[in-house]
């Protein structure tokens, strides 16, 4: 057999290739730089890389080869196969690359946040020291800091963009544990509530292990139909071979456990709310936004790519999680009294509402003119959904009290009133969630709707459209909550009179200590306002970007 | 003047004033005296809008379209037919006055309530106009939900102490009928991508080829939306807790200009785009309206609370309106666009002053006034006239537009049109007895008696004219509504041949049943 050395296309890779470089970078400058030089050397290594790579996928967006096709010898798609057929550099690929890149900025503009903590950051001084032992102590007086979160974040923001580029199973399974081992070391690194972040982690870890064996044996199965691990090849299989079926869709089953495990639908939600809330906040915004954008893409590509010709297979399975993961999503974050939770539900019934979009593929016949593609539709609803989750997120960094960051509702109620304008963002970032005209919210659910109910799928259009009304009502009573809770005379009075039973006539008031804001550094400032803006900017004039994605056109084969 | 896009300049007007009330420093008086301004500056672009109006052409007009999202095939686009203009006219002109009505209101709020009060008012101005005026599909679905923001602050952010539970209240149900109206809008893409390059062009609607089916749907989908708007049996029950809860100019805003979004929404969208379902439902709306209509005012009756007594008759009110709406004769479509506009001026003169009214008593329950004939004459004097229009008197307004709806249920069917008329006997019940025990009989001392001061007054003048003027003269509106009436009746395609000039006729000939 002989062995033919693939050829890179160093021109298409060189972003992903940038991002690796600058983590193992960020490794060696763990090992040789003194300790108080690593925070700054190693965000500004970071933010560097993570910009040079956003710089570098927008010139290779502009510069992808165009493929032509139909009729009019349109445009129909962009891109190259390149790396053996193992990575596939396209349209989709480079505007997930776009949208990974732009939100991993973000979030590790709220990993570099020092000031909430009075100079150290939200990590562990050193994670190995138990929790509540003298060691703990020790290194919080000493105020150590684990600046390795930098270069863990790049590992999995590298696994992230190779992902959606991922052209064969294997590699798609490589990616998906080079991005995954990185997040479950994060997110047990918290400096406050250690015992729950390393619960956390150490859940993740297992059920995301268990997950990728699943994916794995997928893989092993799927080849074992098709005799390749190639996307292109399977789906030639898909559309010559009608034996094994049983091995296909058992594989299909198999792969879409470990792809639908990352984005957090239902059956395989059951981590998300404990990950979210014990994972440092920092960690939650930036894993929320980036993961679910990655594990979109491969899922996608996975998806219409290799298994596209046989769609009546997965779409009533899809049909089902879909619906599923909304219903359960929106009801069960009704009974939420916790932000970070709720935010976790919230991004199950999101996750509903975008495998809504996946589910809306049509051939390209099928289409109208001008008509919206599931795949611009789903890609839109991720550029919507990530600027307000992230937002989110920074600003339950900077809602604290005496113990750090507050996140149950006790704590936040009136926030509307002691801080009108953090409580005001974060309110147009929850009517965003929920859906309201005028955010990015509405535009996406409005795009993904459409794509599901073109392709015929009415009844999960219909479904999603109760579960936006379920989680309407969650949002708005936290909206609720923040502005006019703790302003009605009765309430005052039971206050004041629980004061007095208390203090024995003492004015000291034995209220449950209310959260405030925190000033934070320019950071977290910086992420809340763009992010904010990216929100309304999305809401108001879509078109820009709806153009772009369209321009992006398919995934290729 | 045609060039100058006058209807950008009536939406940006109160939208830049609500920015300005809100961002710019001043204290005390100052946000409210900004904001009275910029309302009235709005109410002057109304005027010059109204006059730049072509009253004999019942099409759109003063259009404005430009594109706006170019893959959902959204434009900006804007406009206005006889329908718009007069809703348009009603909330500019409802606007100064709910500001100075509410101008000591903060009393007993803190602060900055007035600055907020005032600044999502005019916001809630803007983006109503903005409806009226919207000619694209989308354009409007996104304002028509968008108003619930400031909608929603305003109820939940003023008023009595479970506020905040009448504000979540209302907005689930609104957002709800919202999404559920956002299915149909889109829909109404699909349809529209398969025939072609998508629009939401409400021209461009009309032209669509829907089949019967869809239609209906789409229909539903709509109508429910503006069911729970307007609102009718049995998705109305967020109005009373409303009403009850908020302050009575926000109530004004919501019955008398949001709410009848709802009802504009039927005419506009309901028989404009699904002429076929529309005929198809209408047994069922029929039956829906009545039931709002008698319903409504029974359970008027039974109220204690005068704020919600006028919620509920607004329930029995809007029963009217959608049933002229759907009996599908001229002199039903324009009895109701009347009474969209007339409803609007003595609901709104109600709810101020029965406003007035709790401030001097410090109570909102009926059977704790009683004795205030003597002592404020004025007020009670008004309050009796108010009263009176929503009953029905000839010569006032309402009237016209009552007996035009009566007239056309008759016309329907003779059992609808008598069950629709027992509505009027139980106005007459509600509002008589209301006054009886609020202002007759022996003196009730609590409180403070004093009659309505020249603010007051002067707030509630123009209401008054509107009333009386359009009982007498109610030409200027037939005018402007006629047009519109006949270019929407010819596109549902409904055989009327009633009679052109409906004042004062018998009104027109059964129709077409075979």
């Amino acid at each position: 057999m002989e062995f033919d050395k693939p050829v890179l296309a160093y021109a298409e890779l060189w972003p992903m290739l940038v991002v690796f470089g600058v983590a193992v970078a960020g490794v060696l400058v763990e090992a040789f730089l003194a300790r108080e030089h690593r925070f700054r050397a190693q965000v500004a290594l970071t933010l560097l890389g993570l910009v040079v790579a956003l710089g570098g996928s927008i010139y290779v967006a502009s510069e992808l080869d165009t493929l032509r096709g139909g009729d009019s010898d349109e445009v129909v798609a962009r891109g190259t196969i390149t790396a053996g057929g193992t990575l596939v550099v396209d349209g989709p690929t480079v505007a997930l690359w776009i949208m990974t890149l732009v939100f991993a900025i973000g979030g590790l503009l709220l990993f570099a946040e020092r000031r909430l903590e009075g100079g150290l950051s939200a990590f562990a001084g050193q994670a190995a020291a138990l929790p509540g032992t003298e060691a703990e102590r020790e290194a919080s007086t000493k105020g150590l800091d684990h600046t390795e979160v930098y270069p863990l974040a790049m590992f999995a923001v590298g696994g992230m963009l190779l992902f959606p580029a991922a052209n064969d199973l294997l590699t798609m399974f490589v990616a998906l544990e080079v991005l995954s081992l990185p997040l479950y070391l994060l997110c047990g690194l918290a400096r406050r509530r250690r015992l729950l972040s390393q619960e956390a982690a150490l859940k993740y870890f297992m059920l995301g292990a268990f997950s990728s064996g699943f994916f794995l044996y997928g893989v092993a199965l799927i080849y074992g139909f098709a005799g390749t691990m190639n996307l292109a090849g399977i789906n030639e299989a898909v559309r010559n071979d009608s034996s094994n079926q049983a091995l296909l869709l058992i594989g299909m089953g198999m792969l879409a456990v470990g792809l639908l495990f990352k984005v957090g639908a239902v059956p395989f939600q059951s981590w998300t709310p404990d990950v979210y809330q014990g994972a440092p906040t920092a960690v939650t915004g930036f894993m929320a936004a980036c993961t679910k954008v990655a594990a979109f893409g491969a899922l996608l590509r996975l998806f219409y790519v290799a298994f596209g010709a046989d769609r009546w297979s997965w779409q009533p399975m899809l049909w089902i999680v879909a619906i599923l993961t909304m219903v359960v999503g929106a009801i069960v974050a009704c009974t939420q009294t916790d932000v970070k939770r709720l935010l976790a539900y919230s991004s199950i019934a999101h996750t509903g509402f975008l495998l809504t979009g996946v589910l809306g593929v049509q051939a390209a016949t099928s289409l109208g003119e001008n008509e919206i593609t599931s795949l611009q539709a789903v890609l839109f609803y991720l550029a919507t959904y990530g600027p307000a989750t992230i937002g989110a997120f920074a600003i339950v960094t900077v809602v604290r009290d005496a113990g750090g960051e507050a996140t149950s509702f006790e704590k936040w109620t009136g926030l509307g009133k002691r801080a009108p304008l953090v409580a005001g963002v974060f309110g147009f970032f929850l009517l965003s969630m929920a859906g309201i005209p005028l955010t990015g919210g509405f535009m996406g659910k409005w795009a993904v709707f459409t794509v599901a109910l073109s392709a015929g799928a009415w009844p999960v259009v219909l479904v999603a459209i109760l579960s936006s009304i379920i989680s309407v009502f969650f949002y708005v009573r936290l909206i609720l909550l923040l502005f006019f809770r703790g302003e009605m005379p009765e309430e005052k009075e039971m206050a004041a009179a629980d004061a007095e039973d208390a203090g024995g006539g003492v004015a000291t008031a034995t209220r449950t200590e209310l959260a405030t804001v925190t000033t934070p550094s320019l950071a977290t400032t910086g992420v809340i306002a763009v992010t904010a803006a990216l929100t309304l900017l999305l809401g108001v004039m879509p078109g820009p970007v709806l153009d772009l994605l369209a321009d992006a056109g398919q995934f290729i084969r | 003047m045609s060039d100058l896009p006058l209807l950008t300049i009536l939406i940006l007007v109160p939208l830049v004033g609500a920015l300005a009330v809100a961002f710019l420093p001043g204290a005390g008086d100052q946000p409210k005296r900004l904001g009275l301004l910029f309302s009235v500056l709005t109410l002057a672009v109304g005027v010059v809008l109204a006059a730049s109006y072509d009253v004999g052409d019942g099409g759109l007009q003063l259009t404005e379209t430009h594109e706006w999202i170019s893959a959902f095939g959204v434009h900006y686009a804007l406009g206005v037919d006889g329908l718009g203009l007069l809703m348009i006219l009603l909330t500019v002109a409802l606007v100064p006055i709910v500001l100075l009505a509410a101008w000591n209101d903060d009393e007993q709020s803190e602060g900055s309530g007035a600055r907020r009060f005032v600044a999502w008012t005019l916001a809630l101005e803007a983006l109503s106009l903005t409806v009226f005026a919207a000619t694209d599909v989308f354009l409007f679905y996104v304002v028509f939900e968008a108003t619930l923001v400031p909608a929603y602050f305003l109820v939940g952010g003023f008023g009595r102490e479970k506020r905040s539970a009448a504000a979540l209240k209302f907005l689930m149900f609104q957002l709800g009928g919202g999404l559920v109206l956002l299915g149909s809008v889109i829909g109404l893409y699909v349809v529209s991508a398969q025939q072609g390059s998508p629009s939401y062009l409400y021209t461009d609607l009309q032209q669509l080829d829907i089949s019967t089916e869809a239609g209906r749907w789409l229909f539903a989908g709509f109508f429910i939306a503006f069911a729970v708007k307007a609102p009718l049996f049995p998705l109305h029950t967020w109005l009373a807790d409303t009403t009850e809860q908020a302050t009575p100019p926000t109530s004004v805003l919501l019955v008398c200009v949001l709410d009848k979004i709802g009802t504009f929404g039927m005419l506009r969208f309901c028989l404009g785009l699904f002429p076929e379902a529309s005929e198809w439902a209408t047994p069922l709306v029929v039956v829906l309206a009545l039931i709002s209509i008698v319903y409504g005012a029974f359970v008027a009756i039974g109220q204690d609370d005068i704020l919600r007594l006028i919620g509920l008759t607004s329930l029995s009110h809007f029963g009217f309106i959608t049933l002229g709406i759907f009996v599908f004769t001229a002199q039903g479509a324009t009895g109701s666009i009347l009474y969209m506009v007339n409803h609007g001026i003595a609901t709104a003169a109600l709810f101020l002053l029965a406003g007035f009214l709790i401030r001097r008593r410090g109570t909102t329950l009926i059977s704790q006034m009683g004795g205030l004939e003597k002592k404020t004459p004025v007020l009670a004097g008004l309050f009796l006239v108010a009263g009176l229009a929503t009953v029905g008197l000839p010569g006032l307004s309402q009237f016209v537009s009552e007996i035009l709806v009566l007239i056309s249920a008759f016309d329907y069917r003779w059992y609808v049109g008598a069950v629709a008329v027992t509505g009027i006997v139980l106005s007459a019940v509600y509002m008589l007895w209301a006054y009886q025990r609020m202002m007759t009989g022996p003196d009730n001392p609590a409180g403070d008696t004093s009659d309505l001061n020249r603010r007051e007054v002067l707030v509630l003048t123009p209401l008054m004219v509107g009333l009386v003027l359009f009982g007498f003269y109610p030409a200027p509106l037939l005018d402007v509504s006629n047009p519109t009436v006949y270019t929407l009746l010819d596109g549902t395609g409904v055989p009327d041949d009633g009679p052109d000039v409906p004042i004062g006729t018998t009104g027109g000939h059964e129709e077409s049943e075979d």
